[in-house]
């Protein structure tokens, strides 16, 4: 058994599973923000209703988010400690200042959003939720900043094998930071509203609490649709940040093997990765070429041009990037139709869009673990870009089988977790806005 | 001295600030958690129980979040030993606080498996109360470690006599603390069996504070001659004294005050024998980590203590302001 592969599984699932919650948090808080303002601004029941049951959906999400993340934070001293060694100077501020400035915030005012609707005026309320939503977006900042150090690190010098910090403000607005959070953020209000808008599409569907899944359809399809059209160009923006500051995992992203202008940009291929080429390969001349630098001819790096020891591996980014790809394309189709249902006035009257609705739940999210599993693979075989391999991130003093036992044991809590998570969230649909009840 | 050093010597006291803040906070919680068949015998009391925890749990865990990423940012070393020197143990903490944390919004929505929260949400907060204690044994009576300040011992070496004691008197005074604050925020029947048992736990934190001292003197003798050590060790006998008398009067606030100066002065303890040692190394003294070869580079420690200086006021701040929110009685 290899501990380095092990440990990269176990951190990809902890990862993965634990990116579920905050990716609908971001959405979720976004939402309940807009209807606390209704609230305060209208006064009427309807705005508070639909709220606090938002709210009892995000104590739950919350709630996994919170036990999924504690396993990240002390991940990297219990599987990679090298890691830890080698650069904790810069990795591990972020990871503080997150708990310093954001995750007390968010924890400490979501309680008052749980607990306390009878205990504070309406201004207070108020001021807690938009507190939740700075704080977990703030959050969501932090570590997206401590992620994109690992991607294109800056700001520090290499001094007896480690990485000291040099300048604290080009280590955190890093290359790749501001676009990668934007990107993360985008998704998650992506993630977020498509929830909202699937679950008040079923109740229109089952001719249920129309009153108040009407305004909240409108309004997380609203969101979903503006957050899917902009998500098209922070994607790409994205990628032509990716191929000039990694250009070889943009080369992975495309399976792209010989260095080429007039690069194409691939529609679907079957990568070889031991021989290096594609055994398959449909792709549109020049447009990778032309998406990068809006000039057909721009010469684009192949993965040949790599020492075999730095590619990443292409297979595994190659398919999770067109996925992603494919996904986002897909929202952008449901996003047009919505507009044109909505200029026909016939948006909550379509049953097969409001199906489409609610059966694309799961998509947003599979999205998201493609898009992170492209970019993670796609560092490959580094853990700090050129700076660090992962093979030699690891725990050193942890042997194989343990990193086993804990491996099977995640998978074992996640899975369990999961089916109970989606089992409450199911539960507290049937309940319905107007039955919840806040708090315990 | 010299600014980095300062730095240092200025972290080593905020990781124990943190490390207070979080023994102060989760560690009623947690204590109320390891003591929740004993207290709520049936679902009314139990949802009591929750709901005086409820909104508070998980701004508490976020102590232990950021006092791991200050430890991480500050000493590396220390971080990445402990937590991959100790790492069955740190896993069954972190698949108990994952549980802990779930049980308490399972239970009060999943009818169905009521029972199954209810005992993880115990045997969540119990293995950590004991465990955490267990981890600072060790790194007081040290571990043996190698050049690169990995661990190098199994499983075992952890459950040696001394940190097995160290984790008892994390545990009980964690359960102190526990009912102390149950006396403060519980009324009738639940106050009934808190102010029984606090009195109970009065009297064992005193014997397994005796035993503690007495083990730290027969394996680690040389902490004798540490004055603050021995002052900090009366003014916990004092307040331990001074509890007696408050549950005895019956002064409720000043109950949990009370516990709450004791955890602060038995972390006093610990600061005074380690300083400036962070894991000690049992098998080469040169192996040690120490404040000094641990730590991160002196911008670093600048740079996070500029965030520490500018965040953590609020966060004591807002924190107080939302208990007042949720003062009195359930």
């Amino acid at each position: 058994m290899n501990p380095v592969l092990l440990s990269r599984i176990q951190f990809g699932l902890a990862a993965s599973f634990h990116f579920i919650f905050p990716s609908t948090t971001f959405g979720l808080i976004f939402i309940i923000l807009i209807f606390e303002i209704l609230y305060f601004k209208k006064r009427e029941e309807l705005y508070l209703k639909i709220s606090n049951f938002l709210i009892k959906i995000l104590a739950l999400v919350f709630v996994l988010g919170v036990a999924s993340g504690i396993v990240l934070e002390f991940s990297f001293g219990n599987n990679w400690a090298n890691y830890s060694r080698v650069v904790g100077d810069i990795f591990g501020a972020p990871l503080a200042a997150e708990g310093v400035f954001a995750f007390f915030l968010e924890s400490v005012f979501l309680g008052v959003l749980v607990f306390g609707r009878n205990r504070v005026s309406n201004k207070f309320f108020l001021l807690s939720a938009f507190l939740v939503f700075f704080g977990s977006h703030l959050s969501g900042l932090w570590i997206i900043i401590a992620n994109s150090w690992m991607q294109t690190p800056m700001g520090f010098k290499i001094e007896g094998g480690r990485a000291i910090l040099t300048n604290f403000f080009d280590a955190v607005i890093n290359k790749s930071t501001l676009i990668r959070y934007i990107h993360t953020i985008i998704a998650g209000w992506i993630t977020g509203s498509l929830l909202l808008a699937g679950i008040s599409a079923y109740y229109i569907l089952k001719k249920r609490l129309l009153e108040y899944s009407k305004i909240l359809l409108r309004i997380s399809l609203i969101i979903f649709i503006t957050c899917s059209i902009i998500q098209l160009f922070t994607g790409h923006l994205h990628s032509v940040q990716v191929a000039n500051t990694q250009p070889e995992k943009m080369a992975a992203y495309e399976s792209l093997w010989e260095t080429q202008r007039f690069a194409p940009f691939s529609i679907f291929a079957i990568p070889d990765e031991k021989n290096a080429k594609n055994v398959f390969y449909i792709g549109i001349p020049g447009l990778l070429s032309f998406l990068i630098d809006f000039n057909p001819g721009y010469e684009v790096k192949g993965l040949l041009e790599f020492p075999r020891d730095e590619r990443p591996p292409v297979i595994l980014p190659f398919y999770s990037y067109h996925i992603m790809i494919f996904l986002g394309f897909y929202f952008i189709l449901i996003s047009i139709i919505g507009i044109y249902l909505f200029l026909k006035k016939k948006i909550y009257d379509e049953k097969w869009y409001l199906k489409i609705l609610l059966y694309s739940i799961p998509l947003p999210y599979l999205a998201n673990e493609f898009g992170w599993i492209g970019a993670e693979v796609g560092r490959q075989p580094w853990a700090v870009y050129k700076v660090l391999k992962t093979k030699d991130a690891i725990s050193l003093s942890v042997p194989a089988g343990q990193i086993l036992f804990s491996l099977i044991m995640f998978s074992i809590i996640y899975t369990f977790l999961l089916i109970i998570f989606i089992y409450l969230m199911k539960k507290f649909v049937k309940i319905g806005i107007e039955e919840i009840k806040e708090g315990y | 001295m010299e600014e980095f050093e300062i730095l240092k010597i200025i972290w080593f006291f905020l990781i124990g600030v943190l490390l207070i803040g979080y023994s102060i906070l989760d560690g009623f919680d947690l204590g109320i958690g390891s003591l929740f068949p004993f207290i709520a015998k049936n679902d009314e009391e139990k949802r009591k129980i929750f709901r005086i925890i409820g909104p508070f749990w998980d701004g508490n865990e976020v102590w232990l979040l950021t006092g791991g990423g200050a430890l991480f940012a500050a000493f590396p070393h220390a971080y990445a030993t402990i937590f991959s020197g100790f790492y069955l143990a740190f896993m069954v903490v972190l698949f108990s606080l994952i549980f802990r944390a779930v049980s308490i919004e399972f239970w009060n929505n999943d009818e169905k498996r009521k029972k199954l929260w209810s005992f993880c949400f115990t045997f969540g907060s119990f293995l950590p109360s004991l465990l955490f204690g267990i981890a600072l044994g060790n790194c007081i009576i040290g571990i043996p470690l190698n050049e690169n300040f990995d661990f190098t011992g199994n499983f075992f070496t952890l459950l040696r006599p001394y940190p097995i004691i160290i984790g008892i008197l994390g545990f009980f005074t964690i359960l102190l603390h526990g009912v102390s604050y149950l006396v403060l925020k519980t009324q009738k029947e639940i106050y009934e069996k808190a102010y029984k048992l606090s009195k109970k736990f009065w009297i064992i934190f005193i014997f397994v504070f005796i035993l503690s001292f007495v083990a730290t003197i027969i394996w680690i003798p040389e902490n004798l001659n540490k004055i603050p050590a021995w002052i900090f060790s009366i003014i916990v006998f004092i307040l331990w004294i001074i509890y007696g008398i408050s549950l005895n009067k019956k002064k409720d606030l000043y109950i949990f005050l009370i516990s709450s100066l004791i955890f602060i002065s038995l972390w006093g303890i610990v600061a005074s024998i380690q300083f400036p040692y962070l894991v000690k190394a049992i098998n080469n003294p040169s192996y040690s980590l120490t404040i000094y070869n641990a730590s991160s580079s002196s911008l670093t420690l600048k740079v996070m203590l500029l965030i520490a200086i500018i965040g953590m006021p609020f966060v004591i701040g807002y924190t107080i302001y939302v208990y007042k929110i949720f003062k009195g009685r359930i």
